[in-house]
């Protein structure tokens, strides 16, 4: 290791083992693939640069502590980087489709093998789970009647620190490379002995970033619903929407810290050398499988039970009706929330861990089931004796329950360990949890969006391109897994790039169709929202509540005001604002007081910007970078404590100036 | 559900918001959430010890706890920590009486332990190394240095903070902020305190029984 | 939109006729079972998912806006008898099912010895498996024929109706080990061992793979898994007999190096300690076997002599390896027997195996046996104690 000049030593000491070699200038994929996002990024840069919107970007949103303007911010994030993300499931589609019959396909091993993994990391980490915090973020508050989260400049961190996240896992497309150990990173094979690149090192510093964002936005959430209830709210009057919201926080305060611990672990294995998950000097790499799918089971379902609560509210809504079985729909979610830590073994019952051990996890796991199957019952008599609107979120809902169970039942499937013996880690299993995270995760989050998006804009989306895009989707998903379905009974297994049974093509290029149609639904989505503002005027909700709904985030305007409530609200049953509906509730128009709100703060892009730079230096070995940013980190930290004045008062006439203007916007919607 | 609601019209007009601002207590939630945030790092502490578990027995044909750990002096160490948790619980008290010089002094006696404890954890990382006991051994002496460690490394950020809120103290007084702050790093040191009393019992004490 | 769907049905019809449904119709009477499994518990979940579907569109169809006729009861949001249906009926399949997977799980585990090869033929009474010892290898499959003494390369063999028993390790990554046509797959990890036990009842060719991933090679790892009369498997072996090269642990280490799509090859001898040498990671002259490194561990170590024990790995190796970038450069723990005074006196690790293993015959099944002491020891596989069900 002892360089020959002093010259080396130099450019290593400045840039590690960053070099030109480190640029993909020779692969014609990337390169391209650069000068597109460079051309677009150079746009929307030069746009915000010519309609000077830089300063109002920063002031109104980059520093916002205000949790509908976060929550939007974290759907921009997650809607970007599903581009990002379905680029590489076309780029897969595409190789598996054409690699037949001696040909190589276009992709070359080490890209396959990055982007089969970016394609999983990035959909949970940084489309799926933005996405379901973002909703959340926007919705809880507002849904128990508060002017806010519980620690607002914290929420604004939060979202920092998963963009810096996602900002890392981005750079690796062009500086250097990503993992190519499939989403979860095995050791043996991410250990530094197998694989000595960068790509490792950027999963576990782009995770490890994220993972505090997320963490620290679960412990958040979670003490905004505990504490900052309206007064009349009790737990068992929350909408179901802020339970299941409750139960995916408990779950990822209580799931986080795994992963965070399991990583650090395996980066001290890659840096410093230990022998956690090392074949030699006594590690043992199938702890990691062990502690990894501890965390990794329950985030399933912190992803999931927010759609679950999306649907409850989305089918009571449409069918204007009360939710059938509250209770029992509230129990369900705390028993999947319990039950989810008592599973993880199911998603290695091949290691061989024995009949006994093996049964135990598959029988916990079709227990899951029972909760599950009786939420789908409470939706199915919700509409029982309803008027159902057939509306865009209600679309969603039924595709969902249509297709949710299909997944539910090959999921019981996979839990039967023999069965598991012949399906494990076939397309079976691929088709089997696209199942369940497109057809409820995904269907879920279009049902909140389109649910929500009045709300957050003071507009409804275009319902026509709405539409379109929902059937896009539908018929793409069928025709993009179902396939894969079939394949996984022909004992084909995931992530092969090449295949030499020619009579598996058909399949392939059927899920390459269905990826194409996909494509046409996630445009066709794109262009709502495009065509949704322009149509702004046609599309206004004036009165707040556009879809004649039941809780209380439909008691104030759309969009709402910085202080949500002019008044706290008092709540008296489940579905607050249908009950104040029902009784003649009139919105206040005088008497306002000034209203107590937390400040903006730059803190939280600093910090996050600087811990990009932190991971940066850590996976390029550029250790003064490292150390300086962390130096840096720490004492932006203790500034920012040194800053008692975190919030103002919005005095009194601005209130009562915000509200005419709603009664003005009521009154015209009256008379249109 | 209902019955709350048909008692409320059977009366006068229901109330459906409140005509004074009604602000939740400033910092109402931090208690709670600086609580949950503890039972988060509580998991990652359980990760460790899980590990620990797992490999504490792989040594690698190398050194076992009985030829690396020195309990007198661990005991020492264990001590000093206890210590300064007791001293921490003087300052809160005079924070309770509204003192802010006894508060700032009990506040550096307790970082004095803390640094004692630190120092005499260093070194005997450092002894051990110099025996040539490295992390990267065996996986029995990488779950050592990782476990340990993570909780030196709480105690050092724990120093920092303290040092910070002393400071702070010194400037602002004892206004219901700082109070707060003093309230949830008080809960931080006890809780490295817990932890510690964890890692004497299943890392020295019954490692020196393996 | 429909007349779309209309057209995606025909390939999906014409393609389906033509396909090899390996699972579906495996030629393997383990792999039989697992499919009448799969098949049954399919049965058992359509018995609610069917209804589900079908009052979904019911529901959302006759409770329409525009269906003025249908009720609407707005505060209608309890119902005890429903919520008892709602809650009972899957817990009365779940509760079918959990006892279907308690039975076959223990019937089908991967490490209980055969009773039958088919339907109403039981194991003979003397018959001896054939033993096969698998190492997944980066990116490639060696099988070894320990009762024949010869080995091949990416192609395995067996006679029809007749036992095998794999034993199966890996030499660096995680691999699965998987013949559709076979059996279920089940991993092959390094330093551990995994068992499977499986019959092939029609004559024919298969294929076989990795069924996890294990890097850039990947694609490439498979192999051909011949069913064969008894007789052409006596043939076969002796071809393998008559190849021109033995594998020595000399020649192992060669075949370890990483290499992707690697033709067949034959080995008219093995190593008699290789596979346990393979799977105790000590091919490599000089370097200790984990079951040695087990035993001291389990008397407490070496102590502070022991720290020095180490040696480098030298730059020829199986990788091009580094250490990490703290670290000190890549090593190894040097053994102090030599391999065949440690095949001579392996350590007996303590059996913890269900006392139970004895072919269970389909009627009149026995409730398995549950023993603790196999399930801490068994859920976190520890490669210290490589082989503890020998």
């Amino acid at each position: 290791m002892t360089d020959p000049s002093t010259a080396a030593a130099a450019t290593s000491f400045l840039f590690g083992r960053l070099s030109w070699q480190s640029l993909p200038f020779h692969e014609p994929i990337l390169v391209a693939t650069f000068a597109v996002v460079a051309t677009g990024g150079i746009a929307l840069v030069g746009a915000i640069t010519w309609f000077r919107l830089w300063g109002y970007l920063w002031r109104e949103w980059f520093t916002s502590v205000d949790h509908k303007k976060i929550g939007i911010m974290y759907m921009v994030l997650g809607i970007v980087m599903l581009l990002r993300g379905f680029a590489d499931a076309i780029m897969m589609r595409l190789q598996q489709a054409m690699a037949f019959g001696g040909s190589e396909g276009y992709l070359p091993a080490h890209h396959y093998d990055q982007i089969f993994t970016a394609h999983g990391v990035i959909m949970i980490f940084f489309v799926a789970m933005p996405l379901v915090t973002g909703i959340m973020n926007f919705v809880v508050p507002l849904q128990i009647g508060a002017r806010d989260v519980s620690f607002p400049f914290l929420n604004n961190f939060s979202f920092w620190m998963t963009v810096g996240g996602a900002v890392l896992v981005m750079m690796s497309l062009f500086v250097g490379e990503f993992a190519k150990t499939g989403w979860l990173a095995y050791p043996p094979l991410s250990g530094i002995t197998y694989s000595p690149d960068v790509g490792v090192d950027y999963y576990i510093w782009g995770l490890q970033i994220a993972g505090v964002g997320t963490t620290l936005s679960g412990i958040n959430l979670l003490c905004t619903i505990v504490k900052m209830r309206a007064p009349g709210m009790t737990m068992m009057r929350l909408p179901v929407f802020t339970w299941t919201s409750l139960c995916t926080n408990v779950l990822i305060v209580a799931a986080f810290p795994v992963l965070t611990a399991v990583l650090a672990m395996l980066a001290l294995d890659r840096y410093v050398g230990t022998n956690f998950f090392t074949n030699d000097f006594g590690g043992n790499p199938m702890m990691y499988v062990n502690l990894i799918w501890i965390w990794g089971h329950p985030e399933v379902y912190i992803l999931i039970l927010p759609a679950f609560g999306i649907f409850s509210e989305v089918t009571s809504t449409f069918s204007g009706k009360r939710l059938f079985g509250y209770t029992s729909m509230v129990y369900a979610t705390v028993v999947i929330t319990v039950l989810s830590y008592l599973v993880w073994l199911h998603h290695f019952f091949t290691m061989g861990s024995g009949a006994s051990v093996n049964s135990f996890f598959g029988i916990t796991t079709m227990i899951i089931s029972i909760p599950t199957g009786a939420k789908m019952f409470n939706w199915l008599f919700t509409m029982y004796r309803g008027r159902i609107r057939f509306e865009l979120p209600m679309m969603w809902t039924l595709a969902f329950m249509l297709t949710f169970v299909i997944g539910g039942m090959t999921g019981v499937l996979l839990a039967v360990p023999p069965a598991d013996f012949v399906l494990h880690n076939s397309l079976f299993l691929v088709a089997h949890f696209h199942n369940v995270i497109i057809g409820g995760v995904l269907f879920g989050l279009f049902a909140g969006i389109s649910f929500w998006f009045p709300k957050a804009f003071g507009f409804k989306l275009d319902p026509f391109w709405g539409k379109l895009s929902f059937w896009f989707w539908v018929t793409g998903f069928y025709a993009a897994f179902m396939p894969l379905y079939v394949l996984g009974l022909m004992g084909v297994t995931r992530r092969l790039r090449v295949f030499d049974d020619p009579s598996l093509q058909i399949w392939f290029v059927i899920a390459g169709f269905g990826a194409f149609l996909i494509a046409l639904g996630i445009l066709s989505f794109l262009i709502q929202i495009g065509v949704s503002i322009m149509r702004r005027e046609q599309l206004r909700d004036t009165t707040g509540d556009p879809w004649d709904a039941r809780t209380l985030e439909w008691a104030t305007s759309s969009p709402p005001p910085a202080y949500n409530f002019a008044f706290t609200p008092v709540v008296h049953d489940n579905d607050a604002w249908w009950d104040m509906k029902e009784r003649g509730y009139r919105r206040p128009l005088a008497g306002f007081k000034p209203i107590h709100m937390p400040k903006n703060t730059p803190t939280g892009v600093i910090l996050a910007a600087l811990s990009v730079a932190l991971g940066f230096g850590l996976v390029w070995y550029i250790w003064w970078l490292a150390a300086l940013s962390f130096v840096a980190i720490l004492a932006v930290a203790i500034a920012h404590t040194f800053d008692y004045h975190q919030s103002f008062d919005i005095p009194a006439d601005e209130v009562a100036r915000t509200e005419e203007a709603r009664t003005r916007l009521i009154a015209e919607g009256a008379r249109a | 559900m209902t019955s709350v609601a048909t008692a409320t019209t059977a009366g006068e007009a229901p109330v459906f918001h409140l005509e004074d601002e009604h602000a939740h207590a400033e910092g109402g939630s931090t208690m709670l959430g600086f609580w949950v945030y503890l039972m988060s790092d509580c998991l990652i502490f359980a990760m460790l010890f899980a590990a620990y578990g797992v490999l504490g027995g792989n040594f690698a044909a190398g050194p076992a706890p009985k030829d690396l750990f020195d309990l007198p002096l661990v005991a020492l160490n264990t001590a000093m920590l206890l210590f300064s948790s007791i001293t921490y619980g003087f300052a809160m008290l005079a924070m309770a009486r509204g003192q802010v010089r006894p508060t700032q002094l009990w506040l550096a006696v307790t970082a004095l332990f803390g640094l004692a404890f630190l120092s005499i954890e260093l070194y005997e990382f450092h002894h051990m190394i110099a025996e040539g006991a490295t992390p990267q051994r065996s996986a029995f002496l990488s779950a050592f240095f990782t476990l340990v460690g993570t909780h030196g490394l709480h105690v050092t950020f724990g120093l920092i903070w303290l040092v910070t809120l002393m400071v702070q103290l010194g400037r602002y007084g004892l206004i219901a902020a700082n109070r707060r702050r003093l309230m949830c790093l008080s809960l931080f040191w006890h809780f490295l305190d817990v932890i510690w009393i964890g890692v004497f019992t299943v890392v020295y004490l019954l490692g020196m029984l393996r | 939109m429909r007349r779309f769907r209309f057209l995606l049905v025909l390939p999906v019809l014409l393609a389906l006729g033509g396909c090899d449904f390996v699972v579906l119709h495996p030629a393997g009477d383990i792999a039989w079972r697992q499919r009448d499994l799969l098949i049954v518990s399919t049965l058992l979940m359509l018995v609610v998912i069917i209804p589900v579907m079908a009052l979904t569109v019911l529901f959302a169809w006759r409770y329409r806006q525009g269906n003025k006729t249908a009720t609407y009861r707005p505060k209608w949001d309890h119902s005890i008898e429903l919520e008892l249906v709602i809650w009972g009926a899957p817990l009365l399949i779940i509760i079918c099912l959990g006892a279907l997977t308690w039975m076959d799980t223990h019937l089908l585990d991967p490490y209980r010895p055969l009773s039958r090869v088919a339907k109403g033929q039981p194991v003979a009474e003397k018959t001896e498996p054939l033993e096969v010892e698998v190492v997944a290898l980066d990116w490639k499959w060696l099988f070894i024929y320990p009762q024949y003494g010869v080995a091949s390369l990416n192609e395995l063999a067996a006679p029809v109706d007749r036992p095998i028993s794999f034993r199966i390790t890996s030499s660096a990554v995680m691999n699965s080990f998987y013949i559709p046509a076979l059996a279920g797959q089940i991993y092959a990890m390094p330093g551990m061992q995994t068992k499977l036990h499986a019959v092939i009842n029609r004559v024919g060719a298969y294929e076989g793979f990795s069924a996890n991933y294990s890097g850039a090679g990947f694609s490439g790892m498979r192999f051909a898994f011949h069913g064969m009369e008894p007789s052409d498997f006596d043939r076969w072996v002796g071809v393998l007999r008559n190849a021109d090269r033995p594998l020595t642990r000399a020649a192992y280490l060669e075949l370890e190096k990483p290499s992707e799509n690697v033709p067949v090859q034959h080995f008219a001898s093995v190593d008699p300690a290789l596979f346990k040498a393979v799977l105790n990671m000590c091919v490599e002259p000089g370097k200790m076997c984990m079951s040695e490194m087990a035993a001291i561990d389990s008397r407490g170590g070496l102590g502070l002599a022991g720290i020095d024990n180490v040696i480098p790995r030298l730059a020829y190796d199986k990788f091009e390896r580094r250490g990490a970038v703290f670290g000190p450069p890549s090593s190894y723990v040097a053994g102090i027997c030599t391999i065949d005074e440690l095949t001579a006196s392996e350590p007996r690790v303590a059996e913890a195996l269900p006392a139970d293993l004895a072919p269970l015959l389909g009627a009149g099944l026995q409730r398995p046996g549950f023993t603790p002491a196999r399930l801490d020891t068994t859920l976190l596989r520890s490669p210290a104690i490589p082989d503890r069900n020998s």
